[in-house]
């Protein structure tokens, strides 16, 4: 369950952006989360939920925003679109693809007061 | 009156109470804020920020939830005459209201550790430390495998190790019966080691110059993945007793291995374990993997292995001996210059 460490990292990141912008309550929290970054989705949304309770974003509703996987086919000698590492590339079925987008999990944005 | 947006009779009360009817606010919390004028010419300003629905004499209308930053806030209301003027980014008008705004994060959820991790990986540079994240399920033989590449290299080499599992201190307890230093890091609930907490044991362990460190980390085929410690590689054990389509099943970790090891090789004719087609999965997963396949309890393979350990110790060696010339080089420099001044 590394979710809940990721949990507790998106509570250090709107902490601290407390601190600097000035804000003491959080509305709606707006992630990313790409198809390659081994994260479960349901499962962040469950540890968030017990991670911000108590917290400024106590009830903040939660978005998360997918970001496709893709990588790049040495074979091809180009970017394709990928679902998972272990996708072969779907022109060439290869498995010379190195993920190149989707891996990222980030915190974009909050909806503050 | 209601206090909140001024408009009624009866008696305000926040915190999800009601006011009196025709007037609701089921929200007890307040975002933005809009001003309708009513057909009949009242006009009435609140707040609100979650759902809220009410009630005038002359239609009904409900909000529900929050708006989506960019989301006009439009509705059509039976009788018409609706003046909005929360309209804007943080739909609110009134001086004094609580202002909702968007504040912009792009931050990686991982920042943190991987904050930890650099500065866990220029401290291994600088003092010649070759940082392996040994990584592997439960029972795959990782510190069995630990004890006999210590027995292996002791005498030649410094070696020291950090021992992550969630409980007791069994596996250091077994590391320093070999007679090198070892701290044990207990993650409690925590299913990984992270680069915080690596920090603290190497501060604690003080590895010597120009020494490996093994860090093993808790048995999980999953979550380690994912928390860079500052290592130079991670290295994934594969017992052979495990099945070989797990580089499939778990492809994170697979991924981001640089090595693995294919342990217990001594148990193969008595399983049906086929390691050209582990070995295959694993590079479709990861085309750059290296692969050794060896057996802690009969040696075979071993030597490799402990190659590849002193190869990357030779190199964190070399780099951090390069740093101390181009250092001294840069020294003598200035002081040339401070000579040629003075």
């Amino acid at each position: 369950m590394h979710e809940m460490s990721l949990a507790e990292g998106v509570l250090q990141i709107i902490e601290e952006a407390a601190r600097t912008q000035g804000f003491s309550r959080v509305r709606e929290v707006r992630l990313e989360v790409g198809q390659l970054a081994g994260v479960e989705v349901e499962a962040l949304r469950f540890c968030l939920d017990a991670v911000l309770r108590g917290s400024l974003a106590e009830d903040a509703r939660l978005e998360v925003e997918h970001t496709p996987g893709a990588g790049w086919c040495m074979l091809c000698g180009m970017t394709v679109p990928i679902a998972a590492y272990y996708d072969p590339c779907p022109r060439c079925g290869g498995h010379q693809v190195t993920p190149t987008a989707g891996m990222q999990m980030r915190v974009k944005d909050l909806l503050v007061e | 009156m209601c206090n909140v947006c001024g408009c009624g009779q009866g008696e305000t009360r926040i915190d999800g109470q009601e006011h009196d009817p025709p007037h609701v606010h089921d929200a007890h919390t307040h975002v933005h804020a809009h001003e309708n004028l009513h057909a009949d010419g009242a006009v009435h300003s609140h707040a609100h920020g979650r759902a809220h629905s009410h009630t005038h004499s002359g239609h009904d209308h409900v909000h529900d939830a929050l708006h989506a930053a960019d989301m006009p806030h439009a509705y059509d209301h039976p009788l018409g005459g609706d003046l909005h003027y929360g309209l804007g980014p943080a739909r609110a008008h009134a001086p004094g209201l609580s202002q909702a705004r968007m504040v912009r994060i792009e931050q990686d959820i991982l920042a943190k550790n991987n904050a930890y991790a650099a500065a866990n990986r220029k401290r291994f540079a600088e003092h010649g430390i070759f940082a392996v994240n040994l990584v592997s399920s439960p029972g795959s033989g990782k510190t069995t495998l630990l004890v006999k590449t210590i027995e292996a290299l002791r005498g030649e080499v410094p070696m020291a190790v950090i021992e992550g599992d969630q409980q007791t201190s069994m596996d250091a307890d077994r590391i320093r019966a070999t007679g090198v230093a070892a701290v044990q890091v207990n993650t409690g609930r925590g299913c990984h080691l992270d680069a915080h907490m690596v920090g603290h044991a190497v501060e604690r362990l003080h590895p010597a110059e120009d020494s490996l460190l093994f860090i093993e980390n808790v048995g999980n085929l999953v979550c380690p993945a994912g928390f860079d410690l500052g290592e130079a590689h991670k290295v994934v054990i594969l017992s052979v007793t495990e099945g070989e389509d797990k580089p499939l099943k778990y492809p994170d970790m697979f991924h981001a291995a640089g090595l693995m090891l294919l342990n217990k090789m001594d148990l193969l004719p008595h399983l049906a374990f086929d390691t050209a087609r582990c070995v295959e999965y694993a590079r479709r997963i990861n085309p750059r993997l290296e692969v050794i396949e060896l057996s802690a309890v009969s040696g075979q393979g071993m030597q490799a292995w402990l190659a590849w350990l002193t190869a990357g110790l030779e190199r964190a060696r070399l780099a951090r001996q390069q740093n101390v010339d181009l250092l001294k080089r840069r020294i003598a420099e200035l002081e040339a210059q401070l000579a040629a001044k003075s």
